[in-house]
């Protein structure tokens, strides 16, 4: 079980694991029961070092909730400001000033298919490797190389793994995933930048699908065992489905991440701000082979720094990408709290 | 149910089969990591080979020198791989270490604040900022970086007679080490916060009451035998914090400064207004070049000294939280 809190990026499991008591032991049982020495002492017969210290604390706390506020507020405001429904349906187009140059649509519509494609590639992978971790690891070798193998897919720097997709997807090999012109493979397309974005959400999900079936105690899959049923029986219809919250807790973090991600599509999507279907394919492969954008490509370019500086439009696709992670936030905080009451084993 | 029954007795999905496909599929992601890490390196290696110890070294502008390496594929004279990579090295050292000992110290502090300090209101509130702090994306807090903090430190905080004073070298606008280090701490301590707040709140409630029953205070509790306790976590959590950073390229990339310099703190405190630009950042702004066969395996070499790095970190990080597993304190 001393793995059941391995991925650094398991941030959130971790945090509202905290709230429901770490599965598997890896907490003494009394950690959660510590008498409430809050109504014991108070800070005033401490020295006034200590007494600074602990307005020090209130001061950091204060200052990320101001941070955290300011960054919302700023962003709603400039949102409210600069974002125009039309701005969603319309594309990108050449323009001079911010008026002419139409909306991000694309970016929009990008950053879905995205999220769609990342996840369902990263999900199951990431599910089936925690199974293997957890329920059969066997031999233990493998096992152990296979945590580290996961540990390092989630250290490697993301503008490494684009490095490496651009090689692996401009390989004649692979010239079926995006479009290529007299033998050169272009090697940007949809399935280029979504496949190393699932590689980029994996680690997540295998943590937090690690830690759900760590939490179940050994006599279920026992008495799971003893009425005849196969390990892989037991695992598809009772592991996997008492641990579906941390399941989808750990696709949220990672779908998250995917959306979050610049680098990679940066370098394996992006080079237009509009769809570039490829020619003479059927109709959903035509624009998944072809190169797009996203909404964190459009910010980037958008920026000042960027090569179309247009920070009014910066501002309303970023509050646009700030609301889809708000909005994945609260989901998984749905989630954990429904878990919680309806009670997983876990408790 | 019939066909249930079939399908979970069957050959189909016998135990034996689903081992071996599960086996096979975690083998491939082996293979995979095995196969990025060996392309990455043979991808760089003739800017390594060409440039020796040198490449990590000082001499010249890397810019210029990647963009001679760039079109030097053009010129028909055979490639060019001269690289000197240190101000982009040193940049990098600065921004990470400055932002993960500002982070180190915010983490700690924002950790027992949350775990013995906080009153409930707070905690509840803290803990979602926090979560949400470390979910914003990086592009984002580059938009806001380049839109709101760099034009405030070019602004207010940088005095004309210190942009005349470097005026000849470099010109100071806002784009500086400054504003990477207060941004980049943002984006990690949250991160520190996690691992912090997990291992203070597994340390053995027994050792903390013992202190408290001798008559110490909860403020030198916590941080004596709490604090003291958890401190292969604190180590872990702090390392794989620096890997994190050192990854992060597209924030970066927008409000480093983009200019291959390397801030001298020699100079005085006017240093930290520098602007410079770190290595990962590096690669995203020249990703253009990538056509070019002597500028690619540059552009690799970079990577493969990101990777390196990182990984180190990152397993360093890992060793550590595994050893003190043993005790149950991490």
């Amino acid at each position: 079980m001393e793995g059941s809190t391995s991925g650094r990026h398991s941030t959130v499991a971790e945090q509202a694991e905290l709230e429901v008591g770490v599965p598997g032991g890896a907490v003494p049982p009394d950690a959660g029961n510590r008498p409430p020495t809050k109504a014991v002492e108070g800070s005033s017969t401490w020295s006034l070092l200590d007494r600074l210290g602990l307005a020090f604390c209130w001061f950091l706390g204060l200052l990320f909730c101001a941070i955290a506020v300011s960054i919302v507020v700023f962003l709603l405001i400039q949102g409210i400001q600069y974002l125009k429904v039309s701005q969603l349906t319309t594309p990108a187009a050449a323009g001079f000033t911010e008026g002419e140059s139409g909306g991000f649509s694309d970016a929009f519509i990008g950053t879905l298919i995205l999220g769609a494609m990342g996840i369902t590639l990263a999900l199951p992978i990431g599910v089936a490797i925690a199974v293997w971790l957890v329920e059969y690891g066997r031999p233990r070798a493998l096992a152990r190389v296979t945590e580290l193998t996961i540990e390092a897919i989630a250290g490697i720097p993301s503008i490494v793994l684009a490095l490496f997709g651009t090689v692996i997807f401009t390989s004649t090999a692979l010239s079926f995933l995006s479009r290529s012109n007299e033998g050169v493979v272009f090697g940007r397309s949809f399935f280029a930048a979504s496949s190393m974005l699932a590689l980029e959400a994996l680690p997540l999900i295998v943590a937090s699908t690690r830690e759900g079936l760590n939490a179940i105690p050994r006599h279920v899959r026992e008495a799971s065992y003893a009425v005849g049923k196969t390990k892989a029986a037991t695992t598809r219809r009772i592991l996997l489905p008492t641990a579906r919250p941390q399941i989808a807790t750990g696709g949220m973090l990672g779908l998250g991440r995917i959306i979050g991600d610049t680098a990679i599509i940066l370098v394996l999507l992006g080079a237009t701000q509009n769809f570039s279907p490829v020619e003479g394919a059927p109709f959903p492969l035509n624009y998944l082979r072809g190169a797009g954008t996203s909404l964190t490509n459009f910010v980037y370019e958008a920026s000042p720094t960027g090569n179309l500086n247009q920070p009014q439009k910066a501002y309303a696709a970023a509050f646009v990408l700030l609301l889809l992670v708000l909005g994945l936030n609260a989901a998984t905080d749905l989630v954990h709290r429904r878990a919680k009451r309806v009670g997983t084993w876990s408790h | 149910m019939e066909e249930e029954l079939q399908s979970e007795y069957g050959p189909k999905w016998s135990d034996q089969r689903v081992e071996r496909m599960l086996g096979a599929l975690v083998l491939a992601m082996v293979a995979l990591l095995l196969a990025l890490i060996v392309t990455v390196f043979i991808n760089g290696w003739p800017s390594f080979a060409h440039n020796g110890l040198s490449w990590f070294g000082p001499g010249g502008s890397p810019d210029d020198q990647l963009s001679e390496v760039a079109q030097s594929a053009e010129g028909g004279a055979g490639y060019v791989y001269t690289f000197h990579a240190w101000p982009l090295i040193w940049s990098t050292f600065l921004i990470c270490v400055g932002s993960v000992l500002l982070g180190l110290v915010t983490a700690l502090f924002i950790s027992v604040f949350l775990i013995e300090f906080a009153p409930t209101w707070m905690s509840n509130i803290l803990r979602p900022v926090v979560r949400f702090l470390a979910s914003v994306p990086s592009v984002i807090y580059g938009l806001l970086g380049v839109l709101v903090l760099v034009p405030f430190i070019g602004n207010h905080l940088i005095s004309e007679p210190q942009k005349a004073s470097v005026a000849g070298i470099i010109s100071l606008t806002g784009y500086s080490l400054m504003a990477a280090v207060i941004i980049l701490t943002i984006m990690i301590a949250p991160l520190m916060v996690s691992i912090f707040t997990d291992a203070l709140s597994s340390v053995k409630a027994g050792w903390l009451e013992g202190s408290l029953a001798l008559g110490v205070n909860r403020w030198r509790t916590i941080w004596k035998i709490g604090v003291r306790a958890a401190r292969p976590a604190i180590v872990a959590g702090t390392v794989l914090a620096l890997a994190r950073a050192i990854g992060e390229s597209v924030m970066l990339a927008m409000i480093s400064g983009s200019t291959a310099f390397a801030p001298n703190p020699a100079d005085g405190l006017i240093f930290i207004y520098e602007p410079s630009r770190p290595l990962a950042p590096t690669i995203v702004k020249s990703i253009d070049q990538l056509s070019s066969p002597p500028a690619k395996a540059t552009l690799f070499a970079i990577a493969a000294f990101l990777l390196f790095s990182a990984a180190m970190f990152s397993l360093a990080g890992w060793a550590t939280r595994r050893s003190m597993a043993k005790y149950g304190a991490a």
